[in-house]
């Protein structure tokens, strides 16, 4: 017994990383980043707008969330579909009371059948930034780079179309990625990408098609995380986000700007007994002094600015 | 396949020759960070993949580098402001990625022991001479990196052969006599150390490391509130302190820094060190350390004591 010797053999292993996407730097050790007026801590609300197909092909494989049981998975449709119908607007409510510069991440496809919730979306003085084509189109390794540069074409290119917004920034269904999907991003005139999640900052990556950055939105400090995926209390999610913020916020005080970047589910968090959850994390990050919210798109900016780059 | 693992004897938790701490300390404290490197496309292990998606797999990658560029500082940090020395398991392909963090370590004299070349390179399927040169490679990289001669071991993502603590003992020395290769953490089976038989014959034991305790097992796998993690660790610690006036105990909490110092964790985390820090009589100490000490006081006595209870139980 024994395993081909490629498996003794480790050709990266040498400074950086094991890819050439992006530099390595510890975030203790770069330029400290000044927000606007002088905060200490940028707030980005994400709020992911989905649709999860019911005749989901799971190719390459399911996606978390999404159908479960044998088809006609009615129960995880509709359930999915609960967050476009009446969770979003309760989110709406909610953001419109603490007065919250929303970013939407929503499914090209969700934005081209609903006509209305995007209308609702747009009079928002928000940002709209675009979630791939629907929950069951994936960008994964061994994909056809033909049929996935179709559709990042398609998705992008129609809720530029749709929503009359720019459309500056990317959100993968999953957070999952092609070997390719960075350059077709970049290609498609994409400035920033939220799939990477292993910063609490901004930072710069390289694509064939010139530069993008990521914008990592945390997935462990998402409400389908801690409460759909972990089964934490909704009481300790709102306890761990306020954690998380006064961490950031004293991390921030020490050593430069931070960013909190707040992914939410309307099909999770809208429910009836979930939504004061989601007032009460509101309430919190929107009360401090030394708070800057605001859209993923004006983060970019300044963050980009002092970068010493004009976006 | 054997029917039970065999590197031990039963020896019941109760009647053992008394352990103390120096300082008559109860507790011998050590917290182990994992510093580790998960390769985004690795060859793939036919006993495990790892991971869930096809390359490049984004998810579990970009977190466990957040551990790399946010979180050791973070740890770092509170370890220094407790008087905590890391007892690092690594990653050893980490001295050549981001030496940076070496060096950081070495600065504050903690230790560093063996966790394999990546955390995607299984032992399963590896031939008894390339899981020996896979071991090799990592303590000789250790040394070469920070001139320190590995005591330790923990098996790359808990993958393990038959052989795996014979390798280690062996190779340690091989390459440096009695002062490498004298601990394994890959055994939970005892809050005490505990000899474990080797084929070589060498004097070599293990140290007390958790799982029960890991923050990854804590909050991946058990799916544990952040603050109750830190009542876990409170509650362990309690106990373990309470049991240490009778015979001395070790506590460890192993972690891994994208895990626990993620925002949202890190201060339940703090008021465990705290905690712990501010209670008299533990020894807050490393994994060599505790081993070198019981090598030297203990290590006979147990053995004694294991085989007179054999005998008597016969």
């Amino acid at each position: 017994m024994s395993l081909d010797k490629e498996f003794l053999e480790y050709p990266w292993r040498s400074y950086g990383y094991d890819h050439e996407r992006y530099d390595w730097s510890m975030l203790e050790d770069r330029a400290p980043v000044t927000w606007p007026d002088g905060k200490k801590l940028a707030v980005w609300i994400n709020t992911s707008l989905e649709f999860y197909p019911l005749n989901q092909r799971g190719v390459p494989f399911k996606v978390p969330n999404g159908m479960k049981m044998p088809y006609p998975d009615l129960r995880h449709f509709t359930l999915r579909d609960y967050g476009n119908r009446v969770g979003i607007y309760r989110c709406l409510k909610a953001f419109e009371r603490f007065g919250v510069r929303p970013t939407f991440a929503i499914n090209t496809q969700l934005a081209q059948e609903t006509p209305y919730l995007l209308e609702q979306l747009k009079a928002f003085d928000g940002e709209i930034l675009c979630h791939g084509w629907n929950m069951d189109h994936l960008h994964y390794g061994g994909q056809d780079e033909q049929e996935e540069a179709e559709l990042v074409k398609r998705s992008v290119d129609t809720l530029r179309e749709l929503s009359g917004q720019p459309v500056r920034g990317w959100l993968s269904p999953a957070k999952n990625q092609s070997w390719n999907t960075p350059d077709l991003l970049a290609a498609n005139g994409i400035e920033y990408c939220c799939d990477w999640v292993n910063d609490d900052m901004p930072y710069e990556f390289k694509t064939s098609n010139g530069p993008l950055t990521i914008m990592p939105l945390s997935t462990e400090l998402e409400d389908q995380f801690i409460i759909g995926q972990n089964l934490h209390s909704e009481d300790s999610w709102v306890e761990q986000v306020k954690d998380a913020f006064d961490y950031l916020l004293e991390e921030a005080r020490a050593q430069g700007g931070r960013m909190l970047a707040l992914n939410i589910h309307p099909w999770l968090i809208g429910q009836p007994h979930r939504i004061s959850s989601l007032e009460a994390v509101l309430d919190y990050v929107t009360g401090h002094d030394d708070v800057w919210q605001a859209t993923a798109s004006e983060i970019l900016d300044v963050f980009a600015k002092q970068a010493g780059k004009e976006v | 396949m054997k029917e039970s693992l065999g590197v031990y004897d039963y020896w019941p938790y109760k009647d053992r020759p008394k352990i103390e701490w120096p300082n008559g300390a109860k507790v011998a404290f050590w917290v182990a960070p994992n510093i580790e490197y998960y390769e985004l496309d690795p060859p793939a292990n036919p006993h495990r993949a790892a991971w869930p998606q096809p390359s490049p797999a984004l998810p579990g990658y970009g977190i466990r580098d957040y551990g790399n560029r946010v979180g050791h500082r973070r740890q770092m940090a509170l370890l220094d402001k407790y008087g905590i020395r890391g007892s690092v398991s690594l990653s050893v392909a980490m001295c050549e990625h981001h030496p940076e963090i070496i060096e950081m370590c070495q600065e504050r004299n903690w230790e560093l022991f063996s966790h394999g070349i990546y955390n995607t390179r299984y032992t399963y399927g590896l031939s008894e001479e390339q899981e020996r040169a896979m071991i090799r490679d990592s303590i000789e990289t250790i040394y070469r990196h920070t001139g320190q001669k590995c005591a330790g071991y923990l098996a790359p993502a808990l993958s393990h052969s038959e052989r795996t603590l014979d390798l280690f003992a062996e190779v340690g020395t091989e390459l440096f006599g009695d002062e490498a290769g004298i601990y394994t953490c890959d055994l939970f089976h005892d809050d005490q150390p505990t000899p474990v038989s080797v084929r070589s014959g060498k004097r070599f034991i293990s140290i007390p490391y958790s799982l029960e305790m890991n923050d990854t097992i804590v909050y991946a796998v058990n799916k544990v509130e952040p603050r109750h993690y830190g009542e876990i660790l409170k509650r362990h610690f309690d106990r373990l302190y309470e049991e240490g006036s009778e015979s001395g105990t070790v506590m460890c909490i192993p972690t891994h820094n994208y895990q626990v110092s993620c925002p949202h964790r890190i201060k339940a985390y703090e008021e465990v060190l705290e905690y712990i820090t501010g209670h008299s009589d533990v020894w807050v100490t490393t994994g060599r350390e505790i081993a070198d000490y019981y090598l030297e006081n203990y290590y006979d006595a147990a053995l004694a004591d294991i085989e007179s209870k054999k005998r008597s139980a016969k």
